[in-house]
């Protein structure tokens, strides 16, 4: 059984010039291709033809690494929800489909080339205080500091955000508070990340704000698209933690 | 390079401290030479790859004092392959009270490893696990708690004690965020200068020391130098060597090759992990394959039809006809035999036509069975995650029907040879991580390799670095603008320009497919010697092939994804003859490395302790000379040899 698709994606050869869409139609394509492995075969083709690939972003293409990730048919990472791009195949679509492709779309991410975006703005955000400020070599016994079951396991929860940028990109703000507030609940919750919390949540907010990503209007679409399904549960926390230290107006 | 005599004493030696097994490494810690803070603020080192052992030695080192270049292909150094492992991280820490020990750690390791790694480097990694485990949690890494808020252990293969951290199913993922976390705080304070989106494509070495790199930018093409006192290569495991892995799509030898052929030994190399619970390969467009965690075993049966070629859908075949074979061949441990022997015994009923599937490439992984005993409910509790995971990628409702299942390359225990120190043939040139050979010998237990790439990053290279750099004070940081560099940066651009410039109509990703389909059929789970040598006349002709079929589109300059793609395939085109013959070298069988020629009449493995009882290492002599071997004696002063059995 094979398939066929009329893809329309977003050329582009650097951020200094103008992008257009790029219309392609594959015929021999199988239900049990991944999305990724349809531009792979796309790619094959261009190559064959000694035309320019079409770029996009990709690693593990198995759901972790956060690495890939394009707007298909208006949707990050596509139709399904929390599901990223690499995880998605063409069974997810009917024979003879239109897909539109084009790179995640915010101020703070600057289009690299074709489907890729620079999204070091989200490590730079890390930077400023994603951390517990503790020196090698010198950590207690690892059991002398006791973490309830829930407590670790909602601490997972937030921890387990992958960067993938999903949350800004299908954001109409470009907001990145689920990815902040995620990392910001993730080490408030622990008691070895507490006693750093309040400076940490002001200077991810004030470098999230530096980097261009807009405020949070709560539409929740962010929480639909992670593909880590991340909960808005942490973007209350976030409030909740700039709130307290004082810092709203200070 | 050095000469023949300096490597063979140096692999002699492999700087091995004196003293009882247990008091090496504080002895070593005792009296290693020292650089002090005022010093090491002058000192330069790059770290090649962000994963877990790069971003823990980047952050350390940084914290020490020493200004770091950080290295890593990915946009983000978070992405590194790293977050990929399921399963957990072992550490000796006796939570359980079942008897664990630092010395028994080091003993399961050394025998799942067939007594083909180093005492001393083995015995140290066991003695770091219980202060990695209280580092990563100061870290704010999740693991998984008892209701108590005490740390949780589970059991994993090939011991008989519960050693295992674990964060759900992500427990590499939320270690790369601690190191990861590490990093950026490094980065913030202005120690650590990151560089994202950089392939290494050559290692720069002067007067017989690794003084730097060629990295070219992959967001604007631009051929960059970076000098430093040292270099340290964390570019991970290079599986991907055999197309369909469980790598990530990016993951090359390119740093490991380079510095290969720039003098640094490579031992083993063809030591690879094959894992049993793969996705099977779906059809020809297939990139990559996904691992289903083996925890599946537990209550999955593994089984093919008795009739080889019965394609009859797995529901109409009755149990009569049925083969268990893992139960048949292994009746103590049954589905749960080791990773190494449960892929054999795959391959073996694969390649005898009893595979199933549209392709005939895998087994059913069968829970009807469970699923009678337990509930529905009971396996989805234990297994929902990844019977969600199976319907994503294949689209099968597992609790209706079996698995399919076959075994994918997973993990490289061959690379960069290393002493104790972690320091490569090359001065100054230390690898770290799953790009060397190291603890894990001929087989890797599972969750070692979280822990050696932890260990080696945060505890063993910030330390044993000092002795190297100590001589180094005084120099002053080394100049991107010497011949080394000039002669190194125009071999690289000559290279790009040379894959640019074949013209041919066959692209890289083709090349590659065939490249891993000889190594799977001939050098994979098992290997013979008539296949071994047909495969290196394969792949040289294969190599030559693609220096005139090559089609590669674009320019150096700007974004060119096929051209790094084009690189990285041409290295393993090199690398893959060298496997080859490593695996033709080693008339025995150990471990991952199964010789056909060399089993028991029951189909278990012989090893060689006799001829065999070494590690295999080989340089670079030029591109038309064969490798020369030469072997580091493997001596076992504290433990017996025994022979591996799981019978």
């Amino acid at each position: 059984m094979s398939l066929r698709m009329r893809l329309q994606i977003w050329r582009q050869r650097d951020r200094t010039q103008a992008g257009r869409f790029e219309e392609h139609e594959l015929t021999d394509l199988h239900p049990d291709m991944s999305f990724l492995e349809m531009l792979d075969h796309l790619n094959e083709q261009l190559v064959r033809a000694g035309e320019a690939v079409v770029e996009f972003d990709h690693d593990c293409r198995e759901g972790i690494c956060g690495q890939c990730g394009v707007v298909i048919n208006g949707r990050a990472h596509g139709p399904l929800d929390h599901t990223t791009t690499c995880q998605l195949h063409l069974r997810s679509f009917a024979d003879g489909d239109t897909l539109t492709i084009e790179p995640f779309r915010a101020a703070a991410f600057p289009v690299v080339c074709d489907l890729r975006v620079d999204r070091s703005a989200l490590d730079r955000v890390m930077q400023a205080g994603a951390f517990i400020s503790t020196p090698v070599g010198g950590a207690p016994e690892a059991n002398s500091i006791p973490i309830p079951h829930a407590l670790a396991e909602s601490a997972l929860d937030a921890a387990a955000c992958i960067g993938c940028g999903a949350c800004v990109a299908s954001c109409m703000n470009a907001s990145a508070v689920l990815f902040t507030g995620a990392k910001v609940t993730h080490l408030a919750l622990l008691p070895q990340g507490r006693h750093e919390a309040p400076t940490r949540v002001r200077d991810m907010v004030r470098q999230m704000d530096t980097e261009g990503f807009g405020h949070c209007s709560m539409t929740g679409d962010c929480a639909v698209a992670c593909p880590q399904a991340i909960s808005l549960d942490v973007i209350g926390r976030l409030n909740w933690e700039y709130l307290q230290n004082g810092l709203l107006g200070g | 390079m050095p000469s023949a005599p300096d490597l063979a004493a140096r692999l002699r030696e492999a700087r091995t401290p004196p003293g009882p097994l247990q008091d090496k490494w504080q002895h070593y810690k005792s009296t290693c030479r020292l650089v002090s803070a005022a010093n090491r603020k002058k000192l330069t080192v790059i770290v090649v790859g962000t994963g877990l052992s790069g971003s823990a030695a980047a952050a350390s080192l940084a914290e020490l004092g020493y200004n770091v270049r950080s290295f890593c292909f990915q946009d983000s150094p978070r992405r590194a392959h790293s977050v990929a492992a399921q399963g957990g991280i072992n550490a000796a820490k006796n939570y359980q009270n079942d008897g664990d020990s630092v010395f028994r750690m080091f003993y399961d390791t050394l025998k799942g490893g067939d007594f083909r790694a180093r005492e001393a480097d083995v015995y140290r990694l066991a003695e770091c696990s219980g202060p990695l485990i209280d580092q990563a949690v100061a870290q704010g890494v999740p693991f998984a708690r008892e209701y108590g808020g005490s740390l949780r252990n589970r059991s994993f293969g090939g011991v008989q004690v519960q050693r295992t951290f674990y964060a759900r199913g992500q427990t590499g993922q939320q270690l790369m965020l601690g190191a990861y976390s590490a990093l950026c705080r490094q980065i913030a304070a202005g120690k650590v200068v990151l560089h994202a989106r950089h392939d290494v494509l050559d290692v720069v070495v002067v007067d017989g020391k690794a003084r730097g790199i060629i990295a070219r930018n992959l967001d604007t093409g631009a051929i960059e130098r970076h000098s430093a006192h040292a270099v340290v290569l964390a570019s991970g495991g290079y599986a991907t060597l055999y197309y369909l892995s469980t790598m990530a799509a990016g993951c090359n030898a390119t740093a490991v090759w380079r510095a290969h052929r720039r003098g640094a030994a490579l031992a083993c190399p063809s030591w690879t992990q094959f894992h049993p619970t793969s996705l099977p390969q779906a059809g020809p467009h297939q990139s990559k394959l996904t691992l289903m965690s083996e925890s599946l075993r537990n209550d999955g049966r593994i089984w093919v039809p008795r009739r080889a070629g019965d394609d009859r859908p797995p529901h109409a075949i009755q149990d009569a006809e049925r083969d268990y074979f893992l139960e048949r061949r292994y009746p103590a441990f049954g589905n749960l035999v080791p990773r190494d022997i449960a892929s054999r015994a795959l391959r073996e009923r694969i390649d005898a036509g009893h595979g199933v599937g549209p392709l005939r490439n895998a087994v059913y992984l069968d829970f009807r069975d469970a699923i009678a005993e337990h509930g529905t409910d009971t396996i989805r509790s234990r297994y929902g995650n990844l019977f969600r995971m199976y319907r994503q990628i294949t689209g099968v409702d597992a609790y209706q029907q079996p698995m399919k299942i076959s075994p994918a390359a997973h993990f490289s225990m061959g690379g960069l040879w290393v002493d104790y120190e972690l320091m490569t043939t090359v001065d100054g040139l230390y690898a770290i991580g799953e790009c060397n050979f190291s603890t894990h010998g001929a087989n890797r237990l599972g969750a070692n390799s979280l822990l050696q790439a932890c260990v080696d990053g945060y505890f063993v290279l910030p330390v044993t670095l000092g002795r190297f750099m100590s001589e180094q004070i005084g120099t002053a940081p080394p100049s991107c603008n010497t011949p080394a560099f000039d002669h190194a940066e125009t071999q690289v651009r000559a290279r790009l320009q040379r894959l640019l410039d074949v013209g041919g109509h066959r692209t890289a990703r083709e090349f590659h497919r065939e490249l891993g389909g000889i190594l799977w059929q001939h050098c994979g789970v098992s290997r013979e010697r008539k296949g071994l040598e047909q495969a290196i006349d394969d792949i040289r002709a294969l190599r030559d092939r693609f220096w005139t079929e090559l089609r590669v589109p674009g320019a150096i300059q700007g974004v060119n994804s096929e051209l790094e793609r084009a690189g990285r395939v041409a290295d393993f085109l090199e690398l893959g003859e060298l496997v080859a013959r490593d695996a033709l070298h080693r008339e025995e069988s150990c471990g991952a490395h199964f010789r056909e020629e060399h089993q028991a009449p029951d189909g278990g493995a012989l090893r060689n302790d006799e001829d065999f009882c070494h590690v295999s290492c080989w340089s670079f002599t030029g591109d038309d000379s064969p490798p020369a071997h030469h072997a580091e004696s493997l001596r076992f002063d504290t433990v017996a040899l025994q022979t591996r059995s799981y019978e």
